[in-house]
């Protein structure tokens, strides 16, 4: 209620920038602005100056920004409205965020990747900076003044020879009337002008909300005379419904009905994954309900799945050659050379996404329209999903996007909101569709199973003359076309762009077929990637017994752009971010000077790891120093990160992320672990899918920003990869054992 | 008929007196800063305070609720000093978890006024974080600590505030 009322249309009353900026993007049009939701004061003045799509200033001054990217914990829907800010020259507390429905009129919304700052951050410096010229210029020629001899400072222009001053709001009008600059007449400050980009004082917007509850989630999110709906689904993927019986169910006080969803037809792409929905009149009367139903299910391909023997169907291909994705030099003449030979095999389980806030969404069908509220990374695949399922246009699905309660990837895939579309249009009423986390667990989009095969021939310098590396796992497009085995993005996170200097190098991918639905997971395929290559680095440095920094450095060799075949659509990644071990020496050395690495005496349990990842363009190393206890029980007393991300906007808030990213990688490391039994998954809440608690986090973690004029890069998920490595080669030093495979609860250490 | 009080005012429910508290409050009181993460205390997201002391609503059965007073996160008011740590430690992520963190936060320091590291873990291990912001609750929970002066009531709900009085005497 407090939501769907706080929706209204504004007009805007002018053009908005024409070609002046990245053209395609800024259209012409009506808008619906939700205000904020999680901060509603009262009525905001209706915008006076709107000069793009991103950005308009009310005559009181309030400057209202919109966010086209979702807030997950990341920080972007704080982060882009700051550049914005700094570029307009306002006073941050005058700001208020608007966030945006899904529309491809703002181009790109899918929050994933960690390219929020990365993709807007030249545009949002753009808009700030066109809409300060167009408030100088109405200032001045309200007071028969050159621009030139303007200036603005906090929310204000100035015209210092004649001491006059203007409020943004107080010209905003006036701005409103004049034509838009060109950008060659729009100039960007210059870095040591900026006020918020780069400041430690930057906070979260919805920090004060997130603190006394009142920040809105999806979970949180409502509609008049909405009911509930907890879903039924089938324990193996693709099975449907063979009978069911429902009288128990609906004897449940509350219980309203009971209704089926149809099993999608593969691929299963985000389609509902199908079942039996219990409606209720609250969410607890929907999961008591879901508790009585019998539902027999029919056969499925997948429920032969079980991980024991996927296992060492992937390892089997992984010792097979593969498709070459990269290939330097000539890794088998290399070989043949009768160097000195190590091979090693890694593997890495499934893992679930466990956002704290499982997936949740709340829709309404009526008269061949959708609208929905939901904590959704793309708003865009909510239009597509829900178009696609009830076979309406997607212009006439409207999505809300709520704070994101966690998503790490999940909540890019909008199966849930698709549900309580079709379940809103057979009831003809909103409804609430809430997922218990065994549902999440159960009904993952899983981070996929991996098994990596490596070799190395190593010279008399004990470096590799040669270096081969295989892996193997369901891909992710096997989410989109139920025949795809070999993976395609994937390579590029971490498989395709070794950084190392050795003459023979060839990188090999395997087939593999899916039993589960797969799907980006923090950091994706760089997690099973960085955990092969550099948990090998080690073992390869402590074989020619030299430290394993040094080592790694050696590998690393000297600072150059590693040559990188790239697509044509990443032009901007190979123009502007080329692959610079200069930047990837320097986090290392960095991480390693932080940590006091060869320093300090490491008694006996103890001992320190290292790996250095760079992914989405960040380069990062990270030091995991561990205590192994006469138990076997890993302790973390301190973890050293450094990272080169380029320019970064919150740096305190990149910290955050950082010390997360080794919170997230202990889990991942030490407990992480989906199964599956005939086809079913094991495991359903945080009792057999354990996450890490502060008892077993790491103590202390330090994260260091390499100081950048760099374009930015990735900060949200860049510090997940080259923990496990880190953290396992640590092991290695403190106990003699090398473990190949996540998690180490499977393994015993004493 | 269930009586109760929920951040000082009088409540009665009829329904399902198994329905847990949870859900009474999201769903019918809609006071929705108490949030699910997992229904089997597993996680802490639904950490509230019933008589002062913090309890997790997922597994509270309404019918355990009658003759009690509960707080949650909307009866803190005004802002506590532990709500101020963490907003000078910037604590949050995505935010989820963190009102569940503060409710067990202010419940913990309430018996314990310059807690160690140790006793922080100990209080606060059943809560979960997967944005993992636990060494900035840590630093907020020692910040509050120091903030807090002795006289201050753990929760300034006149709801509590009568515990804590009680407590005192």
């Amino acid at each position: 209620m407090k939501i769907i009322e706080n929706v209204s249309l504004h007009v805007s009353r002018r053009g908005f920038l024409h070609g002046a900026l990245a053209s395609g993007v800024f259209v012409l049009s009506a808008r619906f602005i939700p205000r904020p939701l999680w901060a509603a004061e009262g009525e905001a003045a209706a915008p006076a100056f709107q000069p793009s799509l991103w950005m308009s200033i009310a005559s009181d001054g309030t400057v209202t920004v919109v966010a086209h990217r979702s807030e997950m914990g990341c920080g972007s829907r704080t982060a882009l409205p700051l550049v914005v800010a700094d570029e307009l020259d306002a006073d941050w507390s005058k700001v208020k965020i608007d966030q945006a429905t899904g529309d491809p009129k703002y181009g790109d919304q899918d929050t994933d990747g960690s390219h929020s700052v990365r993709s807007s951050f030249d545009l949002m410096r753009q808009v700030g900076a066109t809409g300060r010229v167009m408030l100088i210029n109405a200032a001045a020629s309200q007071w028969g003044v050159s621009p030139k001899d303007c200036t603005t400072e906090s929310h204000f222009i100035l015209h210092r020879a004649s001491g006059r001053k203007l409020g943004y709001g107080e010209v905003a009008a006036a701005a409103a009337k004049l034509p838009v600059p060109k950008k060659e007449d729009v100039p960007l400050k210059s870095r040591s002008q900026w006020r918020y980009i780069g400041k430690e004082s930057n906070s979260l917007f919805d920090l004060p909300e997130m603190v006394t509850g009142k920040a809105i989630f999806g979970m949180d999110a409502t509609m008049p005379g909405m009911v509930y709906a907890s879903v039924e689904h089938p324990p193996v993927l693709g099975q449907k419904i063979k009978s069911y019986d429902d009288k128990a169910a609906l004897k449940v006080p509350s219980v309203q009905k009971t209704l089926i969803i149809d099993t999608f037809k593969p691929p299963h792409q985000f389609q509902p994954l199908g079942g039996v929905a219990v409606i209720a009149d609250n969410t607890w009367a929907a999961f008591k309900g879901r508790k009585s139903l019998k539902v027999e299910w029919d056969s499925s391909p997948h429920s032969e799945y079980n991980s024991a023997p996927f296992r060492k169907t992937l390892e089997a291909t992984s010792r097979k050659p593969g498709k070459v994705v990269r290939n330097v030099g000539d890794v088998d003449a290399a070989f043949a050379k009768g160097d000195k030979i190590i091979e090693a095999e890694y593997y890495t389980p499934h893992l679930a996404h466990v956002s704290m806030e499982p997936p949740v969404a709340v829709a309404e069908y009526r008269d061949g329209k959708v609208l929905a509220w939901a904590p959704t990374q793309n708003p865009q695949a909510v239009q597509e999903t829900i178009a696609s399922v009830l076979g309406i246009k997607k212009e006439d699905v409207t999505c809300h996007v709520t704070l994101l309660g966690g998503g790490f990837g999940r909540k890019s895939k909008p199966d849930q909101v698709a549900e309580a579309a079709v379940l809103s249009k057979q009831l003809g009423k909103p409804v609430k569709v809430v997922w218990s986390r065994e549902d999440d667990i159960h009904c993952d989009f899983f981070h996929s199973v991996a098994a990596m095969y490596m070799k190395a021939a190593i010279g008399p310098d004990g470096k590799p003359t040669a270096w081969l590396q295989r892996t193997v796992y369901p891909p992710i497009g096997s989410t989109f076309d139920a025949s795809a085995t070999y993976a395609l993005d994937e390579m590029g996170l971490g498989w395709n762009n070794l950084p190392f200097d050795i003459p023979n190098h060839r990188a090999e991918n395997g087939p593999a077929d899916y039993h589960v639905r797969i799907g980006w997971f923090r950091s994706v395929a760089n997690i099973y990637h960085a955990f092969a290559i550099h948990s090998f680095a080690d073992e390869l440095a402590k074989s020619a017994n030299k430290d394993s920094v040094q080592y790694l450095l050696d590998l690393i060799g000297p600072a150059r752009i590693v040559p990188l075949e790239y697509k044509e659509e990443d032009a901007d990644e190979k123009q502007r971010y080329p692959l610079d071990t200069a930047r990837l020496r320097r986090v290392v050395e960095i991480a390693a000077e932080k940590s006091g690495w060869g320093k300090r005496p490491m008694g006996k349990g103890r001992g320190m790891g290292i790996a250095a990842h760079r992914s989405f363009l960040t380069y990062v190393a990270t030091v995991v120093e561990v205590e192994v206890d006469s138990k076997g029980q890993v302790h973390i007393p301190g973890v050293w990160t450094a990272l080169d991300a380029g320019t970064v906007v919150s740096p305190d808030n990149v910290r955050n992320q950082f010390e997360g990213a080794a919170v997230f990688g202990t889990s991942l490391a030490l407990f992480g672990e989906i199964t599956a039994t005939n086809g079913i998954i094991d495991q359903g809440n945080f009792n057999n899918y354990q996450l890490t608690r502060m008892n077993r986090a790491p103590r202390h973690v330090d994260v260091h920003i390499v100081e950048s004029e760099a374009p930015p890069a990735g900060v949200g998920e860049p510090g997940v990869p080259p923990f496990a490595p880190a953290l396992y080669n640590a092991v290695f030093a403190a106990t003699g054992k090398r473990v190949r495979e996540l998690p180490l609860s499977k393994t015993k250490l004493v | 008929m269930i009586r109760f009080k929920v951040n000082g005012q009088e409540k009665t429910f009829d329904g399902d007196p198994e329905m847990p508290l949870l859900w009474y409050l999201r769903d019918v009181a809609e006071l929705t800063g108490t949030k699910f993460g997992c229904g089997m205390a597993l996680c802490g997201a639904c950490t509230l305070h019933q008589n002062g002391a913090s309890i997790r609503s997922c597994v509270t059965a309404m019918s355990d609720v009658g003759g009690t007073e509960i707080t949650t996160i909307e009866g803190i008011a005004p802002m506590h000093p532990v709500q101020k740590a963490w907003m000078e430690i910037r604590v949050p992520q995505c935010g989820y978890c963190q009102t569940g963190q503060i409710m067990q936060a202010i419940a913990f320091l309430k018996d314990n006024k310059n807690p160690t590291d140790q006793d922080i873990d100990t209080a606060m291990s059943g809560n979960l974080c997967r944005c993992g912001t636990y060494q900035r609750i840590r630093a907020a929970i020692h910040q509050a600590a120091k903030h807090q002066t002795p006289k201050h009531p753990a929760t300034t709900h006149p709801a509590t505030k009568h515990k804590a009085a009680k407590e005192t005497a």
